[in-house]
């Protein structure tokens, strides 16, 4: 019989090195936009406050962050209210924080129904990380409401042409955020001790990544460590995007294209492990 | 209809006992360095064999080892075999949930699971909502559940809570309306595993019927899995039975089933029995054991119509008082069949002492089927030992060649006569 070739597909231990599956996961585009729906509808069933609990987070962090690193640590934002420079700050990193944390235990999270039935795995953090959206969208709706009410008291606040790139940072984000959380998740169905170390590892990076600071403060006061911010492309996209919404801080071409490559770089090298370890990842989760 | 479909060669499944820990972790790395150097996983080639009551000696197990099949198109194949045989792992490897160790499935169709129903439900959404979600994540794109929404709900019998969060479901509703979903799928090749152990009597019967057009009207193929072996019987067209991660029977549908029966029969050694000897403290005899078997094998091996069968007994006898041994045969709905005694056989049972008894029965005597036997002892005018259902025993079909009829006729006995035909 002349069977070979026309064979659909074969199940076999071996897994090509690289393989991005995205052939797959575009066949089942449907599943991802309900499971979007889905995180979307069911985050507030039988809360009091529902969406106002996205206000609270970033609002709380805001305040805190400037009565300590402003009033008590003495740290300058060149003009630009010190609240309103910390809002933008958190806004950026939370959509990134979210998209880290959430999809670093798809694996673990998500084991019943993984062990159940298949469809490409990586239409589970996608998912998250689309859902994760509208939060960050509900979040930018506060940032934009104190941006107007400081216009609107007198303050000097502008955004610049920079502003153009707005997408690209929101893709960059997502994208890095995604990538590190595939890749932790990939790597916790074993061993968990990285579980234990991403929720501490998530704060120190904040730091790292000058969120609560602008890089030119860290430039004056640790001019020998000055490179870990520099090098580290998230605090490239979290001063990016302060600097365009507020014409604030430094920019440079060279930054913006490192942030950009690493983030999809990191996406593919994320999604390729994440592929790897779809395949067997239920036997020892 | 006789395209293969999807053919599995060597499937082989390890699995590492106990828990993970920094133990395993050489393990893992050792695997790497082979990896790397392009060299054999050097961990296939130990392994126990998956005999879950045994002692674990070993830190890998084989879940299976070696399973080959071929599935053509439009034909039920049950997957039957006590638990921990290997099934789940091999439903797990067909709808890759998880891969292989070793060995490859190759497949024409797309193969779609019903590993467990309700799969993905979220509470919070209403039944409709859910409808589109575990759809989805079966494999249905959002048209497809558009075009049957009305059928699924129609069928699930859910229609007045489907607009009702599944959290406040009863836990048959949920499975009606998974079952629902998931009955109307349309991949070539449909697992499933289990999925009638829940439901109401009507619904199972509905489920099967379901599952009777899907295989048999629509040409589609269906791997199945169950306990059931009701369901198994009336839905397969054939079946293979797994013990220990081995395929150790591949046929016909009841062929199948009589020959995992026999396995539990084998297990319970219910076709030989050894009595308890307090049974016989007031008695001037005592019998060690009793059994059926056919006459050239042992015990534990299945019996097929061409056996001729032996049925054993041992007794002791402390006195010459004169005994007589009588079998009453029953079928398996506990009909009595025939009865026959050592008198007829004309054995002298006046002796003192321990003797074997014997009584050969002719092959193709019994239709296949499941029997039992009641043992009794008289003295000739009232009974002084009565054992119903001493032993059971199943008769298989014999093997036939391809193309004769593969069913089972009715009756009890199915004898050899002879026949002529003269002008």
């Amino acid at each position: 019989m002349s069977e070979h070739g026309k064979w659909l597909y074969e199940i076999t231990p071996h897994k090509k090195l690289i393989d991005l599956n995205l052939k797959e996961i575009w066949r089942y585009r449907d599943l991802l936009l309900l499971f979007v729906k889905r995180d979307i509808v069911t985050v507030y069933k039988q809360t009091i406050l529902g969406p106002l609990w996205f206000f609270i987070q970033p609002l709380f962090t805001s305040v805190i962050f400037t009565l300590v690193f402003n009033n008590v640590g003495g740290i300058t934002t060149g003009g630009i209210p010190s609240f309103l420079f910390n809002l933008a700050g958190i806004t950026a990193w939370n959509y990134f924080r979210e998209c880290l944390t959430k999809t670093s235990n798809v694996f673990t999270g998500n084991a019943n129904i993984f062990g159940k039935v298949y469809f490409p795995r990586a239409v589970m953090p996608l998912s998250i990380t689309i859902s994760n959206l509208l939060k960050f969208g509900i979040q930018l709706l506060i940032f934009i409401g104190f941006y107007v009410y400081y216009l609107a008291i007198g303050k000097e606040v502008q955004p610049n042409g920079n502003l153009i790139l707005f997408p690209v940072y929101v893709l960059m984000m997502a994208l890095m955020g995604l990538g590190l959380g595939m890749t932790i998740s990939a790597f916790t169905t074993k061993y968990r001790d990285l579980t234990v170390l991403v929720t501490f590892a998530v704060q120190l990076l904040m730091y790292v990544s000058a969120v609560p600071f602008p890089l030119s403060t860290a430039k004056e006061k640790l001019p020998h460590f000055v490179w870990v911010f520099e090098y580290n492309p998230i605090t490239q996209i979290i001063e990016g995007f302060r600097y365009m919404t507020l014409d604030f801080g430094t920019f440079t071409w060279g930054g913006f294209f490192y942030a950009l490559v690493f983030s999809v770089v990191i996406f593919l090298i994320g999604l390729v492990i994440f592929n790897r370890t779809e395949k067997n990842f239920i036997d020892t989760v | 209809m006789s395209e293969v479909i999807l053919k599995a060669e060597n499937i082989s499944k390890q699995y590492r006992l106990g828990v993970v820990g920094t133990g395993t972790i050489s393990h893992d790395l050792n695997r790497f360095w082979h990896k790397i150097r392009r060299k054999e996983d050097p961990y296939t080639k130990v392994g126990a064999v998956n005999d879950r009551s045994s002692q674990a000696k070993e830190e890998y197990v084989w879940a299976l080892r070696d399973i080959n099949f071929e599935v053509k198109k439009g034909e039920v194949l049950g997957i039957i075999g006590k638990n921990g045989a290997g099934k789940s792992t091999l439903l797990k490897i067909l709808s890759r949930v998880t891969g292989p160790t070793m060995g490859s499935i190759k497949t024409k169709g797309r193969i779609a699971s019903l590993l467990e129903v309700g799969t993905g439900f979220h509470p919070e959404l209403t039944g409709r909502e859910n409808i589109y979600l575990n759809g989805a994540i079966l494999g249905m794109t959002k048209a497809e559940v558009n075009a049957k929404i009305d059928e699924i709900i129609e069928f699930s019998g859910c229609t007045m809570y489907v607009d009702t969060p599944v959290k406040r479901y009863s836990s048959g509703m949920r499975v009606r309306l998974a079952f629902a979903v998931a009955a109307h799928l349309e991949p070539e090749i449909l697992v499933i595993d289990e999925v009638l152990a829940v439901g109401d009597a009507e619904f199972q019967k509905k489920a099967i019927g379901k599952m009777q057009d899907i295989s048999q009207g629509e040409g589609r193929t269906v791997l199945f899995v169950s306990h059931n072996m009701a369901a198994v019987k009336s839905l397969c067209t054939r079946a293979i039975v797994l013990e220990n991660g081995t395929t150790v029977f591949e046929g016909s549908t009841d062929q199948a089933v009589n020959f995992y029966l026999n396995l539990d029969n084998a297990e319970g050694s219910t076709s030989l029995r050894y009595f308890d000897q307090e049974y016989f403290e007031k008695q001037s005899f005592k019998i060690d054991y009793v059994g059926i078997k056919a006459e050239t094998k042992n015990y534990k091996e299945p019996i097929t119509r061409e056996d001729r069968l032996v049925l054993e007994t041992s007794i002791n006898k402390e006195t010459n008082e004169e005994i007589v041994v009588v079998f009453r045969f029953k079928d398996g709905d506990g009909n009595f069949i025939f009865v026959n005694n050592s008198n007829m056989g004309n054995v002298d049972m006046s002796f003192t002492g321990t003797k074997k008894t014997q009584m050969l029965l002719p092959d193709f005597f019994f239709n296949e089927g499941n029997f039992s036997i009641d043992l009794m002892i008289t003295n000739g005018r009232k009974a002084l030992f009565l054992e119903p259902d001493a032993i059971q025993f199943t008769i298989i079909q014999e093997e036939k060649s391809l193309g004769q009829w593969m069913g089972k006729s009715p009756g009890v006995l199915k004898p050899k006569f002879t026949w002529n035909a003269e002008d």
